[in-house]
């Protein structure tokens, strides 16, 4: 039940923090998407061992979202909750590849820990990515890209329209598992059986919403398409914005910008 | 289960991406061909009922734990193969966006995990040859456990297969698929029970969505049926073998692990690699030769030097480099905090700037 309650206020909150108003909440869709996507191909590209080189990429994320003034505590916590399966796989590394990479002093680091470790920042920066593309992008923005990118319309539309009805079907759901759970004291878990009567309850006030809104809509006009009125627009400083990211990536993807600072900090050290 | 971005490399991305858009371009195509487009609002509706659905915890009989619905299955049911597809394609988008299930690169190998398997070969191949609208309860009841089954060994055993050809894992072939098909086992066998539960109660409450759906002509010719019905068999049985190899072993993962010290695991890594590949490849001749396999000859011979010198990234291990790019990571690291509190407290000293 608490997690119900917390699953959607956090959906709400997600979905509310798209509409923000900063820099890069006005960028356009399109860019933001595109420069996302150059992102996580580039963090994932690095190869196995990978680690000092992807820590830097933590300033594209950081910049994004104290631009965005989104809440990063917040977005942490969100992370967390979705660890568990880069989590599990990846703690395999350490056991299964136990040959030392790197002897620092009294220090021993096998292969196995530097993988795990890559895996493990590869795993915030993605899903990282994504959580900040969602926090400054409305859904319908996203929606509307993808239709300018070409994606079938069929499946853009369809996406909208279940954006629309996962906030309005997961209260209804809310409803039937609290009014449930009132009634039933002392009964911790919800069986199998009762489960799928109450699968069964919503779907059955789904299909009888999805018909009386489809019928409403055909009566204002509906035609398999969504027309809106705010046109998309390209503009220069989304084009520079996309041009600084992708060099920004591109940088930070070719040089190992950690050893570079490390190599000038270690020579200052020296020199003093 | 869903395949993460930090566990895949772009090659495996980029190539399930194109498979999982190729068929939500077919679908799509395939749902206006057949005038299927006052279908639209409800795929969005039952998207969102599935969605709404799984944050529904139920006991899971016997053990105590709670599972949740996974949903393909019905929407499968439900829509058709082509809309059930599309459908659940964008429920996985937006857990992608919303909940970081997977991630946005690793999307397209969910999509196909969990759509392909489920739209393209159970649905159609199983239950909508042994399920017609006047089926009694106890047969949906077996057939959607059989077709769940079937789907639900296919999409994890994809998952290993995926996480292998990206090699960012050490796991080995061998205890990977021990660890994922006997969990999927149950995992299946729960949600095929949900599915036939929810299928018996919409046919009694309103059967004429079933008929509708059913009415709906899926993959009307196909010729490679035989191979497919063939392909999901042999899984089937792998994983029953496997599981009960497992069950019979309480500790098969430990003991596999074990076994593989006693040898050399690098050996029995590339052991475990190679015919997954080849049958990959058989599978699907779309996976390209290369790209995959490049990793593959280079780590065979280097049985003795180890690992480290296989990657690129790190071509010597002197400790002097690695001291420095420890020291500029953190450097960096705090200079990107530092440049994010500064932004940070400047966009608050001056709202809406």
């Amino acid at each position: 039940m608490a997690s119900f309650d917390s699953a959607l206020l956090d959906l709400g909150r997600l979905d509310s923090l798209a509409y923000g108003d900063t820099i890069i909440h006005r960028l356009d869709p399109r860019a933001k998407l595109l420069v996302t996507l150059v992102f996580i191909v580039a963090v994932v590209s690095f190869p196995k061992y990978a680690f000092t080189s992807l820590v830097p990429f933590f300033l594209f994320p950081i910049l994004m979202a104290s631009l965005a003034n989104l809440p990063l505590r917040f977005l942490l916590r969100k992370l967390v909750v979705v660890s568990p399966f880069a989590l599990f796989i990846g703690i395999f590394n350490p056991l299964l590849d136990r040959e030392v990479l790197v002897q620092l002093g009294p220090l021993t680091i096998t292969g196995g820990w530097v993988s795990f470790g890559s895996v493990m920042i590869r795993f915030v920066l993605t899903v990282g990515a994504a959580l900040i593309l969602i926090t400054t992008t409305s859904f319908p923005g996203i929606c509307n890209a993808l239709d300018r990118l070409r994606v079938p319309r069929v499946f853009v539309v369809q996406l909208m329209f279940l954006y629309r009805f996962v906030f309005v079907l997961t209260e209804e759901a809310l409803r039937i598992v609290r009014a449930r759970s009132i009634r039933s004291l002392g009964e911790k878990g919800l069986s199998l059986k009762l489960f799928v009567q109450i699968m069964g309850v919503l779907f059955l006030r789904t299909v009888d919403r999805a018909e009386r809104v489809y019928w409403a809509m055909c009566n204002r006009g509906f035609d398999g398409e969504i027309r809106t009125l705010r046109r998309l627009r390209f503009t220069g400083g989304d084009a520079a914005f996309v041009l600084a990211s992708v060099l920004l990536v591109a940088v930070l993807r070719f040089n190992n910008v950690s050893e570079f600072f490390g190599n000038l900090a270690l020579g200052i050290f020296k020199l003093s | 289960m869903h395949m993460a971005d930090a566990l895949v490399s772009p090659a495996v991305g980029a190539t399930f991406w194109a498979i999982s858009g190729g068929t939500i371009i077919y679908s799509s195509r395939k749902l206006k061909e057949e005038g299927d487009e006052k279908k639209i609002p409800l795929m969005g509706v039952l998207g969102a009922f599935v969605f709404a659905a799984q944050m529904i915890n139920f006991t899971i009989p016997g053990t105590g734990s709670s599972g949740h619905l996974g949903g393909g299955m019905i929407l499968a049911v439900l829509l058709g193969p082509y809309a059930g597809f599309l459908t659940l394609a964008s429920v996985l988008v937006i857990q992608a966006l919303f909940f970081g299930d997977g991630g946005l690169l690793a999307l397209g190998c969910n999509m196909f995990n969990m759509g392909v398997w489920t739209c393209f070969v159970a649905y159609p191949l199983i239950y909508r040859r042994m399920v017609k609208t006047d089926s009694s309860p106890g047969r949906i009841t077996v057939v959607s456990v059989i077709s769940v089954l079937v789907a639900l060994q296919l999409g994890p055993f994809s998952v290993v297969v995926q996480t292998l050809l990206s090699g960012i894992s050490e796991l080995p072939f061998k205890s990977f698929v021990l660890l994922m098909q006997p969990i999927h086992l149950a995992i299946g066998l729960v949600e095929g029970l949900v599915t036939a539960g929810f299928i018996v109660f919409v046919g009694k409450a309103r059967p004429e969505i079933l008929e509708s759906a059913a009415a709906s002509k899926p993959l009307a010719k196909i010729s490679i049926q035989k191979v497919l019905v063939g392909l999901a068999v042999a899984t089937l049985l792998t994983g029953g073998v496997v599981s009960w190899f497992a069950s019979a072993r309480p500790d098969g993962l430990e003991w596999a692990i074990e076994k593989i010290y006693g040898k050399s695991e690098l050996l029995e890594t590339t052991e475990g690699i190679i015919p997954v590949l080849g049958a990959a490849q058989e599978k699907t001749a779309i996976l390209p030769d290369y790209g995959f396999k490049a990793e593959e000859p280079v780590s065979a011979d280097s049985t003795g030097t180890g690992e480290g010198g296989e990657e690129e990234a790190w071509p010597s291990v002197s400790s002097g480099t690695t001291v420095a790019g420890i020291v500029g990571a953190t450097m960096t690291l705090g200079l990107a905090v530092v440049v994010g509190l500064v932004l940070k407290r400047r966009g608050r000293g001056a709202p809406g700037a």
